[in-house]
């Protein structure tokens, strides 16, 4: 990157060429005031406020007036940003947006981290000469995530440039002129896309807040946070979750470059609320024969059942969790042994992520940060409906199709931050994007070819591809002339492409069409040096616990009896048919259950030990990246509910009839770990550990202005109790400490002098839009193989052929409803719909059923009642049904079943 | 040196001087209107709560000892759903007065707030709301608000001007 | 038997008037800043002294863990003992006195050096820092001024021709000591005051940089006896000053003698209190400046011009 001199405010700066003159100051730490620059959203200069005077060499003492937003930077530019015509402008525009601000900082949510009183304080306004009546405009209703009030708002644009432009969503639009200008949707409802909540964040005012917050409404300054991660999917998204009063208030985006950016979906910030559920296992209960009911019991009681249950002549049976920490499986793998330790998941999915994992330590093909997806010029989408099982993924790729639109610009000189021009002149012009799915998906609007099959059909493009590709590779021979040519166009432009990238997963549950994207992977990079592969899988530590020793859920059928089963976070009804865990339960003596919510499972256990959620304990889950990323506690512990690996180490403690803790602390537990387990070697060198200081001190969790420490508990006793001792991270629950700066993944929140919003992070980062100082958090544990020693998997005949009168049902996923804990959170349960089958309109006729009618469905064992759906998109023969959501059973999918008309 | 001894004679000659000392529980002394003494919690002309939670009392306490939660009624009008001051920590600054943007936190002339217990100076929102205005009459935040939180609609307040339609073609 | 019972009677009025001084300084002191001063217990508030003598008496005698136990009892003790030791060799008539001895004035001068000891041993054995500074700095003050307070003393010593006291008193039957004395007088008052640590001079107790100085970590009836030996020293000093400089015992025979060696002494106990009421606290080098560069060559002038009148006058 070559660099230029530049003069800011007569001191001499190094930036980077190709920046403007805003984003170079905003590095160099001149706070330069703004507000419709984003830096994911880059420069539109219609806020007029990043004002500042420019002068054209060093004799010109008049100067100039220009949007630094929009001025590149160039070599010996002179700059002022403090003189008085710039200041008196900054003032005065502010000034002016302030004429129809309502006065309602006090009650609004934006107060305190507000990017406009930011603004009014930084550029000096202070007092109103505007003596007329303020314009009013009425609010709108916009679903349970976002409220709305459009009094607030200042015309900036970010709202429609991030919904529209960047994310993709219809129903949030720009209404009316001068004045009048109105951001909303055309009619009151809820706001669709999946990404609506980063609005809250985008927002310089308070137009659009989080409802879920105002319920529970806390000032910034008053929230103790911790940094964390997201669980909803194996994205592994960098959340900061905030605590006030002992209750989890929030969730908000934290910035991590490689990752996540500067937005997070709607699942991960608003699915947040299951913590504080009033229906979490808060107490120990034990059944202490069969068929009674789970009581209330003590520690003393339980520890004495545990030396009993536990003790070395018994067979004791581990069942991990997708959705549990690293160190909590560890832990049960270390009290039940490896060769007792199951994962958790089904066969099927057991042995897909073990195809995925293998195929990504032994390849050469690089698995990609979101940030390097959207960096991609072509990218293959193989099956996945990402927008619902990996949205953030889904938003990168959407980046990616711009890629082109950038190369146009810059042959016509247009930098890329410069976005108005840039999209004039990219209108439709885009980066190729293939969707190959079963039905719809949102990325079709983009893609460049969106093709509909059933899974076979899918899987046979793939191979076809892989062969067209490497001529070594396996290829179906029965394809029709349209998909060979279709196969031939999409393998020209992966070949051609700087930077293709293909993307598949596991949520299809079909073998062949995992095995097709990896020997496309494959074949692409015989010819294609920087071909990524992305393979997205279920759950938030999917990838972490398939590297660890273990068997299927499955495999557990073979055994004969079990004398004590542990289940770690893990709700099996939603992973095996009813039939088959209740003879689990049925054959093992004594169940032992740690979990937060009650469900099917937890009625199940004769020993329910409450678990800690996420926000409660920490841990460290691998993303479907490979990268490994620690969460860290929010809310102090509250008696008894323990952290899932401290409750096995009372296990072991118990078992083994020892004295002292098994692990005193979790750092104990994490270099046990990498001791027993090479693969997450690096955990405890590259994440700091709880002895780290900062000048001697551990990080706050609280800010510096956190109020109501000598009266928020002074209820209950009004000597001031002591703070909660953290023992297990750098962190402490207190807003003593060294808060400047601490290590990017032990940022629990965001401030620098001057900043209030979350616009603080441009303090904390090495460039808008770059990475966190002294590098992005998480380490990646697998990365490419120096040689490729993978083999291209043969393809297997269909299976289709077997079920002639029967339909192939594939799973549906939704981003609210398919995912266990979100689905309690209330606001997010209000946007899940009814369990659903989509029929493609031949097929429903053949069934005789039409929209939203019920239809009865036999699949296995299960025998449903359901809704239908009718689905044009999808290819005959191919229904879709709702997958994981909340009261449906589980039914292993792809499947095949019968449907039949219920007569009302 | 001879300031030295004059100085103690000047002191010496105090002994002859009338002593300003008030007998306390005999002789009440006199408090001004604008004296710091215990904190109320005031109520807007409607007699409804002036605290709109705001959490800015909170934040200006130099030593913490207020802490409250919003909420909100069944009309989205805000409030604290409990507000409570720890006056055994309380100084008296009158910092949460001056942050008040609603009038509601206002501190009158009475410092007679002894108690046995130190628990009983731990004041919940009941014990610190008044029936009054205190202070300053006539001003009720919602009315000056531009929101519409069950107080008064869009464009009634004060200095407001009726709500744009948006669908209109008029400029 | 009799003198056991000016014994008792002794050391009953040395500890009466000391904890009535905590009552007197008090009402002084507010009177001179224009309040009231405690009023409320009992008539004219003088309950105020029992009270606090109660209050001394059951606070809990706490003895800090990282105290050397021994020296931290015996410290306060030492005080009390010398000062009350002294009281011996004062007249308070013709022949109402503990003991006529004929080196009294030694034996005052010995008893408050070894009053040295109480306040090092206590400061020392507090463990403490600001104890430790405390201490160092009252040995310091104390020796520094106990060299010119006995020299101030000779002038007195070479008048009377004896070291006794009772002689002392009888030879000022012609006039009293202050009008040819009058530069010993005030060098013996400002030794005085700093020997017994009183404002302006309570620098090992500064309270605004030192906590309490020497006896910060003491409590209950261990400080108070510092506070008692603080008030039995003023009303030492005090007493002293009358004797040797303004004629002790005598007085017109309306009064009996004691009574005008009572009046006497607490004249010079108001000036003490008078002093705390109107004077900063020096600094301690200027306190050790004045010591050495002033007060010192000033007791010996004293010295050497008394001795050469009185050769002269020979």
């Amino acid at each position: 990157m070559t660099m230029v001199k530049i003069q800011i405010d007569g001191k001499q700066y190094e930036v980077k060429q190709g920046k403007n003159l805003l984003e170079a100051g905003l590095t160099l730490g001149i706070d330069i005031p703004h507000f419709c620059y984003h830096p994911a959203m880059g420069s539109v200069g219609a806020c007029r406020l990043c004002a500042v005077k420019k002068f054209r060499d060093a004799d010109d003492k008049q100067g100039r007036i220009v949007m630094s937003c929009l001025e590149p930077v160039t070599e010996g530019m002179i700059i002022e940003t403090r003189d008085d015509t710039s200041k008196d402008f900054r003032a005065s525009v502010v000034e002016g947006l302030m004429t129809n601000h309502p006065h309602d900082c006090p009650v609004c949510d934006e107060g305190g981290e507000c990017h406009l009183q930011d603004m009014t304080v930084m550029t000096g306004h202070n007092y109103r000469h505007f003596d007329f009546k303020k314009r009013t405009h009425n609010n709108q209703y916009l679903g349970p995530f976002i409220a709305h009030e459009m009094n607030r708002c200042i015309q900036c644009y970010r709202c429609v440039r991030f919904y529209r432009d960047y994310a993709g969503g219809k129903d949030l639009n720009v209404f009316s002129s001068h004045n009048h200008v109105y951001f909303g949707r055309h009619e009151e409802g809820t706001l669709e896309s999946e990404f609506s909540g980063n609005l809250v964040e985008v927002c310089p005012t308070g137009v659009f807040t989080d409802k879920t917050f105002h319920k529970h409404f806390t000032r910034k300054w008053d929230l103790s946070n911790a940094p964390s991660v997201c669980t909803g999917c194996s994205v592994g998204c960098n959340i900061i979750v905030s605590e006030r009063y002992g209750s989890l208030r929030r969730v908000m985006n934290r910035y991590n470059g490689a990752v996540n950016g500067y937005f997070i979906c709607d699942r991960g910030r608003f699915g947040y609320e299951f913590v504080n559920d009033e229906k979490r296992i808060r107490t120990i209960k034990i059944r202490h024969k069969k068929n009674d009911n789970q009581e209330e019991a003590e520690n003393e009681t339980l520890i004495s059942l545990l030396k009993t249950e536990l003790s070395k002549d018994k067979r004791i049976i581990g069942i991990g969790s997708p959705r549990a920490s690293i160190e909590s499986n560890f832990a049960l793998s270390t009290l039940v042994g490896k060769e007792n330790f199951y994962h958790g998941i089904s066969k099927k999915e057991h042995l897909l992520t073990d195809t995925i994992l293998n195929f990504m330590k032994q390849s050469s093909i690089r698995t990609p940060s979101l940030k390097q997806m959207e960096k991609a010029d072509a990218v293959l989408v193989l099956g996945e409906d990402l927008v619902n099982t990996a949205p953030m993924v889904a938003l990168a790729l959407r980046q990616s199709t711009r890629n082109k639109s950038f190369e146009t610009a810059e042959k016509n000189g247009i930098p890329s931050w410069n976005d108005a021009p840039l999209r004039e002149l990219a209108q439709d012009e885009k980066s190729p994007l293939f969707v190959i799915t079963s039905f719809k998906d949102s990325l079709d609007e983009i893609a460049e070819n969106s093709i509909r099959e059933s899974y076979d059909g899918i899987a046979n493009l793939g191979f076809a591809m892989a062969g067209l590709l490497d001529t070594k590779a396996p290829s179906p021979s029965n394809l029709n002339k349209e998909h060979q040519n279709l196969a031939e166009k999409i393998a020209t432009i992966l070949k051609n492409a700087k930077n293709p990238l293909i993307v598949s997963g596991v949520h299809s549950g079909d073998e062949r069409m995992v095995q097709a994207a990896l020997n496309m992977a494959k074949a692409l990079s015989s010819v294609n040096k920087n071909c990524m592969l992305s393979m997205v899988l279920p759950e938030s530590n999917s990838m972490g616990l398939a590297m660890m020793p273990g068997k299927s859920l499955d495999d557990l059928a073979s055994l004969e009896e079990i004398d004590t089963l542990v289940v770690l976070e893990n709700d099996l009804y939603r992973r095996a048919s009813e039939k088959s865990v209740n003879a689990l339960f049925e054959k093992s003596k004594k169940v032992i259950v740690l979990d937060h919510l009650i469900n099917k499972t937890t009625q199940r256990a004769d020993l329910l030990l409450p678990a800690a959620t996420f926000v409660e304990a920490e841990g460290t889950l691998v993303s479907h990246e490979g990268r490994a990323q620690r969460f860290y506690k929010a809310l102090p512990d509250k008696e008894p509910v323990m952290e899932s690996w401290r409750w096995i180490g009372e296990m072991i403690q118990a078992k083994e009839q020892k004295q002292e803790a098994t692990w005193k602390r979790f750092d104990d537990l994490v270099a046990s770990l990498t001791h027993e387990l090479p693969v997450f070697d690096g955990l405890e060198k590259h994440m700091p550990d709880a002895d780290f200081r900062m000048l001697n001190e551990k990080v706050p969790r609280q800010t510096l202005r956190y109020s109501g420490r000598t009266s928020m508990n002074a209820k209950v006793a009004v000597s001031e109790t002591r703070i909660t001792l953290d023992e297990d991270s750098p962190l402490t629950f207190s807003m003593e400490g060294q808060s400047e700066m601490p290590p990017s993944s032990l940022t629990p929140f965001y401030w620098t002098p001057g900043w209030n919003s979350v616009q603080a992070l441009y303090g904390y980062l090495d460039e808008p839009n770059g990475s966190m100082k002294g590098g992005d958090p998480g380490i990646r544990l697998i990365e490419p193989a120096e040689n490729d020693n993978t083999e291209y998997f043969k393809e297997m005949s269909s299976t289709s052929e077997n079920h002639e009168r029967e339909l192939q049902i594939v799973p549906v996923y939704q981003i609210f409803g398919s995912e266990e804990l979100s689905t309690k959170s209330p606001a997010l349960a209000k946007r899940i719909k009814d369990p659903f089958i989509y029929l493609n309109p031949e097929d429903a006729k053949a069934v005789g059923v039409d929209d939203d009618e019920l239809v009865h469905l036999e699949i296995d064992d299960n025998k449903l009642e359901i809704k239908v759906k009718i689905e044009n998109s999808l290819p005959k023969g191919v229904v879709g049904m709702a997958k994981n959501f909340p009261e449906m059973p589980f039914v292993m999918l792809p499947g095949y079943g019968r449907f039949k008309k219920i007569n009302s | 040196m001879f300031s030295i001894l004059q100085t103690i004679w000047l002191t010496f000659l105090h002994l002859f001087h009338k002593a300003e000392t008030v007998q306390y529980p005999e002789e009440k002394p006199y408090l001004a209107p604008r004296y710091r003494g215990r904190i109320v919690l005031t109520r807007d002309s409607d007699m409804n709560e002036r605290c709109v939670a705001c959490n800015l009392c909170a934040a200006a306490c130099p030593v913490d000892c207020i802490s409250l939660q919003a909420t909100e009624d069944e009309s989205g009008r805000r409030y604290a759903e409990f507000f409570r001051i720890n006056f055994s920590r309380c100084i008296f600054c009158g910092f949460c007065e001056e942050a008040c943007p609603t009038y509601a936190i206002q501190l009158i002339p009475d410092t007679e707030m002894g108690e046995y217990d130190r628990q009983n100076l731990v004041y919940e929102k009941e014990h610190l709301l008044i029936s009054g205005q205190g202070k300053y009459h006539n001003y009720n935040f919602y009315k000056q608000a531009g929101v519409d939180m069950g107080v008064k609609g869009k464009g009634e307040g004060e200095m407001e001007e009726k709500p744009i339609d948006v669908k209109s073609l008029m400029p | 038997m009799n003198h056991i019972l000016i014994i008792v009677g002794v050391l009953v009025l040395a500890l009466t008037i000391a904890a009535g001084l905590i009552w007197v300084e008090r009402r002084l002191l507010s009177l001179w800043q224009d309040r009231l001063g405690p009023n409320r217990v009992g008539p004219l508030g003088l309950g105020q002294v029992l009270a606090d003598m109660i209050k001394l008496f059951f606070k809990e005698d706490w003895i800090p863990p990282f105290a050397d136990k021994p020296v931290f009892v015996l410290a306060p003790g030492i005080l009390v003992l010398t000062i009350l030791l002294t009281f011996a060799i004062i007249p308070f008539g013709p022949h109402f006195y503990v003991f006529n001895s004929n080196i009294g004035i030694l034996f005052f001068l010995g008893n408050s050096s070894l009053g040295v000891y109480s306040i090092v041993l206590g400061g020392w054995a507090s463990n403490n820092k600001y104890s430790m500074i405390g201490a160092m700095r009252a040995s310091a003050q104390m020796l520094t001024y106990e060299v010119f307070m006995g020299l101030s003393l000779m002038g007195v010593v070479m008048m009377a021709d004896s070291f006794n006291l009772n002689t002392i008193v009888e030879a000022q039957k012609g006039g009293w000591f202050i009008i040819p004395q009058f530069i010993g007088f005030v060098v013996f008052f400002i030794a005085g005051v700093a020997e017994t640590h009183r404002l302006p001079f309570d620098i090992p107790e500064a309270e605004g940089e030192l906590v309490a100085g020497y006896h910060s970590e003491y409590s209950g009836m261990k400080f108070g006896m510092f506070f008692v030996g603080e008030y039995l020293g003023i009303t030492l000093i005090s007493a002293l000053i009358a004797t040797l400089f303004f004629g002790g015992w005598l007085g017109p025979s309306f009064l009996p003698p004691f009574v005008w060696l009572m009046i006497k002494t607490f004249f010079f106990i108001g000036i003490f209190i008078l002093l705390r009421a109107s004077l900063p606290r020096p600094r301690y080098d200027q306190l050790m400046t004045f010591g050495w560069k002033v007060l010192l060559p000033l007791a010996l002038l004293n010295l050497l011009i008394t001795g050469a009148i009185l050769i002269f006058l020979k």
